[in-house]
This record gives structure tokens, sequence and C-alpha cells, in this order.
């Protein structure tokens, strides 16, 4: 499944990129050089071959693991992305750790003081945590954390105290959702008869809620948090711009900019790879969590 | 009698059951706040060159970067002109671009999401299996794939936005056609003798058209956000004309002299995009489809 869904992600991004009207090679020109100067550029890049021709190249140059040679930047796109992907990863995976850990915890808590002060409390947090826009959350943390009480950077990524912020932007919307799923499947599973069976047997409350309703209700926060991993990879992109952090996102949206078309396609074959491998990886941890999906492949 | 007065049939005559819903919705106070603050939003949009206090373009090159006063309520921004005044007329950009970009991703997606429920076949196959694919991928990738394709500005970021939400509209138009084409009054009709198109346009659409038009309406808060993004990155509307998102990507270089620049139109953001999300969420109450907009 994992190769054709390549092939075809590969293809649909070298297309889109292709059919650009800006031309990077303007940008490389300098002012009063000759058709032939031009020409000879265009050829250098290989960019007078058919397009399927192009991909042919393309594709088994990726294959290699060499994506072409940024056209703007000038250096390997590969070394480029090997540059920035550490800074993604790391963001995005403590941010993913954040969302699930904290949201897990909040949503049980909502859901075994149901309707209690603290219930309603995490319920209006996730009202706003799903409703505002990411970036503006980002820049209101910096108002307040960096501007105002100067407690941690603005932007940049010197230390690890700068990485406090961008985390948690990408992770309070991740607490949100995680949240909102696990409250609602632990009621659920609170409705159930085996929980009735706990009550009679004489356990406490307390004891119910954590040790057997939530291990029942963490199936659905899996299968919505390998469903939306997409998401963690989206709010990275973002967050990376508002804080001027290094990363793929920032390298993307530069690069956009800038119409380096080898650099984009690196760019975003990267991205799409990271959320095809991250559904991949939750679908697998799904199995290895569920006796029955774990069953029903063999 | 014709099909429609057939259809309006166990509710009052002349109102359908949509009319209804709408003012149980007004009459709930989280519906009824949310339409009062979504009506004050578009009125100013579109009242923006009366109700500004000043151009937008109006530059005071002596009144750089003032902090609110009485002559300028959210205070000016690094070239002097008066944040209120930009943000009324941006609402003009963002509630367009949205709109219009998600009125366009709902007719396209719905008209392949009937076509493919209704059809089946190799069509809905391939339907299926690229509405699969861009599932799985966030927005905000999918339009800035369409920006890099077509280049920063106004355009581009209409056509990306109106792709990057086209999957969710055609995924839920097909599953509510499926779950109807089999009910027996579409049989009758087909019985009967009824073309593709009457069956597709007069009882399978207004039975299905419910969900996704809500779930359009809830879209055009999310693609309010995803406009404001786009400009955020220097993508979208380009200066002079103003926009919630650029707004706040030169405010930003200002962070430390100007931050009423940032606080003013992501006020704005908030505003609008809770409005829609509550208003949305009582009429999902009202007409009773959460369930039809969770199948999807």
């Amino acid at each position: 499944m994992l190769v054709p869904v390549f092939l075809a992600v590969s293809l649909v991004i070298f297309m889109l990129v292709h059919l650009v009207p800006g031309d990077p090679i303007d940008n490389l020109l300098q002012i009063g050089s000759s058709p032939e100067q031009r020409a000879a550029l265009v050829a250098r890049y290989g960019l007078d071959q058919p397009l399927v021709v192009q991909y042919g190249v393309w594709l088994r140059q990726l294959l290699a693991g060499d994506l072409g040679d940024a056209i703007v930047l000038r250096q390997p796109v590969t070394e480029l992305i090997a540059e920035s992907l550490p800074h993604s990863l790391l963001l995005g995976g403590l941010a993913f750790v954040f969302s699930a850990v904290v949201g897990v915890l909040a949503g049980a808590v909502a859901a075994s003081y149901r309707d209690s002060a603290l219930d309603r409390g995490v319920m209006a947090f996730i009202l706003l945590g799903s409703t505002l826009p990411s970036f503006w959350l980002g820049l209101l943390l910096m108002l307040v954390f960096a501007v105002q009480l100067e407690w941690l950077p603005v932007s940049g990524a010197r230390s690890w105290s700068a990485l406090v912020l961008p985390v948690l932007t990408i992770g309070l919307h991740g607490v949100a959702l995680v949240a909102r799923v696990t409250r609602a499947a632990m009621l659920d599973v609170g409705r159930r008869d085996f929980v009735l069976m706990l009550h009679a047997k004489g356990l406490s409350h307390s004891q119910i809620q954590w040790r057997h309703v939530l291990r029942h209700a963490l199936l659905p926060v899996v299968t919505i948090l390998s469903l939306r991993i997409g998401w963690i990879v989206g709010g990275a992109v973002t967050i990376e711009f508002v804080f001027a952090r290094p990363g793929l996102g920032s390298l993307l949206i530069t690069s956009i900019n800038q119409r380096d078309y080898p650099v984009v396609q690196g760019c975003l074959l990267m991205l799409a790879m990271a959320v095809m491998l991250g559904t991949l990886l939750g679908d697998v941890v799904q199995a290895a969590m569920d006796p029955r999906v774990r069953d029903s492949l063999k | 009698m014709s099909a429609a007065t057939a259809a309006t049939i166990g509710t009052s005559p002349g109102r359908s059951a949509v009319v209804l819903a709408l003012g149980r919705t007004l009459r709930t106070w989280r519906g009824g706040l949310s339409a009062l603050c979504l009506l004050a939003v578009v009125a100013a949009a579109l009242l923006a060159p009366w109700v500004a206090p000043y151009a937008y373009d109006a530059q005071n090159l002596q009144a750089t970067n003032q902090a609110p006063t009485l002559a300028h309520w959210l205070g000016t921004d690094e070239f002097g002109r008066d944040v209120l005044s930009r943000i009324i007329v941006g609402a003009r950009t963002s509630l367009a671009v949205a709109a219009t970009a998600i009125g366009v991703s709902v007719l396209v997606g719905m008209s392949l999401g009937a076509a493919a429920g209704y059809f089946g076949g190799l069509f809905d196959r391939i339907v299926t299996a690229v509405v699969d694919l861009t599932w799985s991928f966030p927005e905000v990738l999918i339009a800035l794939m369409f920006v890099a394709l077509m280049g920063a500005g106004l355009q581009a970021t209409m056509v990306a936005i109106a792709i990057a939400y086209l999957a969710q509209f055609a995924r839920l138009t097909r599953a509510q056609v499926m779950g109807i084409k089999n009910e027996t009054y579409v049989e009758a009709a087909v019985n009967l003798g009824a073309g593709h198109l009457h069956i597709v346009f007069r009882h399978l659409l207004p039975n299905a058209i419910t969900p996704v038009i809500v779930a359009g309406m809830l879209a055009v808060g999310d693609a309010i956000i995803l406009e404001a993004t786009l400009g955020f990155f220097g993508l979208g509307v380009q200066p002079p004309q103003p926009s919630w998102g650029a707004m706040m990507s030169s405010g930003t270089a200002q962070i430390f002299l100007a931050p009423w620049t940032i606080l003013g139109p992501g006020l704005a953001i908030a505003l609008t995009v809770v409005s829609i999300n509550l208003f949305g969420d009582a009429l999902i109450e009202a007409l009773d489809i959460r369930n039809r907009l969770r199948d999807s």
C-alpha cells in the first residue's frame, strides 16, 4: 500500500512544482545575460527535457537518495533537509508526547469528576484550544512569556528553553483534541456492564476510573492520534515559521517564496512521507494494543 | 402534486425543517449570541468604506506604532495606519476569500461525492482513492502545495483553500448518498422511469444536502484561519491590501514596539471563528444531525 501511495504523491508533487509559471532561472541570471547563457543554464539543470524524462530522472535520483541541488541556495537539497529534519522531528515529537500525556490526563480527570467545576474548566479549555488559530496562540504566548515576563527566548533554536513555547503552542491544540476524545470514550466505557460489576465488587471510584475504564478508553484515543498525525506535521510547519525556528516548515515556506523548485519538492516529499509513516505507525500501535485487531490480521 | 410540495408535508406549509431549526437555534443563548457577533462582523465587512474611521492605506509617519488612544482605538502600525480600520477592511478579504473558496469547494466536492456514491463502479473507486489519500494530509500542507504551484496572491489562496477542503465534502456527500440511495422512494422513482439526473437532483441531493451545508459553514471558520495562516507566511493577499494574517505577520517584527498590531487582528479572527463554531454547533443540535456528520 505504501509504495503506490508514495508513487502517486511523488508524481503529484513533481507535476505541481513543474507547472509553476515563475522561472527560477530568471533569479540566477545576471542582468544583461545573453539568451545563449540562459539556454546553457536551462540545459545544466535539465529543464529543457520533456516532463516525463525529467520525472524519470528525478525519481531515479530520489531512490538513490539524491534530491538534486537547490537553485537559489546552491547546496544539495538532501543536505538542506538533513540540517532541518532533526529540528522538526524534535519539535513534532515533543509536541506529540505533550499532547498525548497531558490530553489523556485532562480528559480522564474531566470524565471521572463529571459535571464538576474541574470538568467544566477542561471543557471550556477544549473549546478555546480547538478554535483559536494556532499561530495567534503562539504569538500570544510569545507576547506574555517572552516579551512581557522575559522568561523564555522570543524565537530561534539556540537553547532548549527556546523549545518550550513552540511545543506548548502545537501541544495545546493536541491536548484539546486528545482530552475531548478521552473524556467521551471514558464516559462511554463507564456505562458498560463490567463497570457496574466492578462497583458491585466494592472497588473505589478512582480505582475503577483509572485502572479499568481508562485502559479501555485508550483505544479510540490511539485511533484519533494516528489519524491526526498529519495535523502535528501541519502544526509544526506553521509554528516553526512563527517562532523563526530552523526546520522543514521554515525551509518550505522560504523556498516557495524564492521559487526554488528542488527544495520545495524535497520538503513537500519529506512532509508527505512523515504523514504517511505516522499514519502507518499509528495502525501498528493500534494492532499491538488491541488483541481483536491483532487476531484479525493473522 | 409536485415533488416539492410532497416533501414539505409533515411540517407547517411553506416552511422547511431547516428554517424551523434555524429559528430554534437563534432562540438558544449560544446560537443567538454567536449569530449577533457574526452579523456584526459581516456588516462591518460589507460597510467597511463607511464604518472604518480612517482609510486603510492612510499613512501618518508622525504617529507610527502608537498605543491605543481615543483617536485610534486599536493603535497604529509601523506606517502610522489605523489598526482598527485595517481590521475592518481586512474582514472583507478574509470573509470573501473563505466564503467563496468554501462555496466552490462544497459545489465541486458535493458533485464528485454524489456522482461517486450514486454511480459506484470505477469512478467511485477513483474518487474514494483520491479522497482517502488527501484525507490524512493536513489542509495547510495541501494549500501550500497549490500556492507553490500558482505563486502567492488572492487567486492562489482561494484555489488552495477550495482544494484543501474538497475531500471533506466529497466524502460526506458520498456517505449521505450511499445511505439513502437504496430507500424505497428512490426505487419507486426508478420504477416510474425517472432519469439519473432527476433522481440525483430531486431525490438524493435534497435529502443529503443539510449535513453538507452545515459542514461547509463550519469549514468557513477553518478557511478563515487557513487564509490568515497563508497571509502570515506572506503567501496570501499582497500589500497594501490589508488581510488579518499579513497584519499579524508585519506585527511580529514589531512585537516589542507595538504588540497591539498582533492582538487586534488576532482577536478579530478569534471572535469570527469562535462565533461560527458556536453557531454551527447549535445548528447541529437543532437539526439533530450529529450522527450523520460523524458517520463519514
